[in-house]
């Protein structure tokens, strides 16, 4: 279905409007639907779609995408609504830095895992080379950390239904951001105010 | 030193609390539990060599050998965040569950509102609410940080707070860790009483009063409400809650943790407080080698 600007309401960049289940439900012009981004979240680092059941898919800004699990009206003005989780409405959608250390854990694809001096390097911002035989363009850059004597690291917290890591298919790395490569070069997509020099 | 004085009829070992009150504050760091549970959250910092303690009282609280907390492995993950010890207590009193309704009513900069976040699973509604837009910044970005995904966050006066942005016409669960004149915060800012007047803490405490009678109101019968100062001062503490006692439908709850306390004065300065004062907690430094803090637990009954 192909959108018309007198049938679509124009996106109000001040509000959170949740997305539409398909790309038939839309009702704001541009607007990606739930569908598409569950697809592109399996497409590109084979993230199950399951793992979003209890997450809804809202828009502020223009491409802007917040991932949240509690409950809202539609559309809101509020200053926040979970995370930001993509940005769309552009050539090639882009996960946040913060979405993939939360979800990240879930992918099986495009994840590129980093021995200890690339990871400092990274996470100061640092462009470098390294090796890739994969996809090119956005990737999850990941390590091992924080592993303990039996060899994985356990789930969440005491509680039996702990949320993100547990179902996690490779769940020795943790994610460490979000990478760009490109000509044999893996550049630090890591947000100044998250860069750190460990 | 001064403005404590006043304090030495309700303190014991007086001399000992203000010896305490110089040294300066471990560091301690809260394991986010959204991200990592306490094992691996240790894990981690023992893999960078730093050593820690883990509170009686609370799994998720580590007292650890570092000056930058914020500069390890762990806390670039979130699997910790930098959060004075003390500072987890209100969000362990107020035990909010997975899907619940939860309002933080002074939010930001967001240690206890991802705290309560990270308690439920990260299941629910937590509406972070702080009236200063500046500090809201800290608390998103925190927020995202430790990767709470649960988190509605709004800039409103908590006194005449509207739930009309929201789901639901009422929570669950509502903490008020109120604005207050910070003395217990001496030993991490020591020109803290640097400020401190008596029309300070007066007029401070009327706005703590507006808050709690907010939170009791906007909160359902048999909800948990809690009130939490870091502060020493009863005009601050007992009295507002005595004032929530007299004007809304609510009463004290015992609580209790595996930490040294005293019991809430039931008197000060010629003003009695309802006897169930007695069941709210006091904290002071030189008991735990902590910051001071005040945390009463109130039920709402209508």
């Amino acid at each position: 279905m192909s959108d018309t600007k007198d049938e679509l309401e124009a996106n109000v960049g001040q509000r959170f409007g949740r997305l539409p289940e398909t790309p038939d439900d839309r009702t704001v012009e541009g607007r990606v639907s739930r569908e598409e981004v569950l697809e592109y979240f399996e497409d590109r680092f084979a993230i199950p779609p399951e793992t979003f059941d209890g997450h809804t898919f809202w828009e502020k800004g223009a491409g802007k995408i917040w991932i949240y699990a509690g409950e809202s009206p539609s559309p809101v003005e509020i200053e926040a609504l979970g995370m930001t989780c993509l940005r769309t409405r552009q050539e090639h959608w882009k996960p946040t830095t913060d979405f993939v250390q939360r979800f990240g854990a879930h992918a099986g694809a495009c994840v590129i895992e980093l021995p200890r001096a690339e990871a400092e390097r990274f996470v100061d911002g640092e462009d470098q080379r390294v090796e890739w035989d994969g996809d090119w363009g956005y990737l999850i850059a990941a390590h091992e950390i924080g592993v303990e004597p039996e060899g994985r690291p356990v789930g969440d917290g005491e509680s039996a239904e702990r949320s993100p890591r547990e179902a996690a298919v490779e769940g020795d790395l943790e994610p460490l951001g979000v990478g760009l490569y490109v000509h044999g070069e893996l550049r630090s997509m890591v947000p100044k105010g998250r860069q750190r020099g460990l | 030193m001064e403005p404590l004085e006043r304090y030495r009829p309700i303190i014991d070992d007086f001399e000992a609390f203000l010896s305490a009150c110089k040294r300066p504050l471990g560091t301690a760091v809260r394991v986010n539990t959204i991200k990592a549970s306490p094992e691996r959250a240790m894990a981690t910092l023992e893999e960078a060599g730093l050593e820690y303690e883990q509170a009686a009282w609370h799994p998720t609280v580590l007292e650890v050998e570092t000056d930058s907390p914020g500069g390890t492995w762990a806390s670039y993950h979130g699997f910790t965040h930098g959060q004075e010890v003390v500072s987890s207590v209100p969000a362990v009193v107020l035990d909010p569950q997975p899907g619940e309704r939860v309002w933080d009513s002074c939010g930001a900069p967001g240690g206890k509102a991802t705290q309560i976040a990270a308690l439920m699973d990260d299941r629910g509604t937590v509406v972070a609410n702080d009236s200063n837009l500046g500090r809201l910044s800290a608390l998103r970005f925190n927020a995202e940080r430790l990767g709470v995904t649960s988190m509605v966050v709004t800039n409103q006066d908590a006194r005449n707070y509207s739930l009309k942005p929201l789901a639901f016409e009422e929570f669950d669960r509502s903490l008020v860790d109120a604005p207050c004149s910070c003395e217990g915060t001496i030993r991490k800012n020591p020109d803290a009483l640097e400020e401190w007047s008596l029309e300070h803490v007066d007029s401070v405490s009327g706005i703590q009063k507006g808050i709690l009678r907010r939170a009791i109101q906007a909160t359902r019968e048999g909800g948990t409400v809690v009130y939490s100062t870091c502060t020493f001062a009863p005009e601050e503490n007992e009295a507002v809650v005595d004032h929530a006692l007299r004007e809304e439908e609510c009463r004290v709850v015992p609580f209790d943790l595996d930490l040294e306390y005293r019991s809430g004065v039931t008197g000060w300065e010629g003003e009695e407080f309802d006897p169930s004062l007695e069941e709210t907690m006091r904290i002071y430094p030189h008991h735990n080698d902590t910051g001071g803090f005040f945390v009463a637990k109130l039920e709402v009954t209508a």
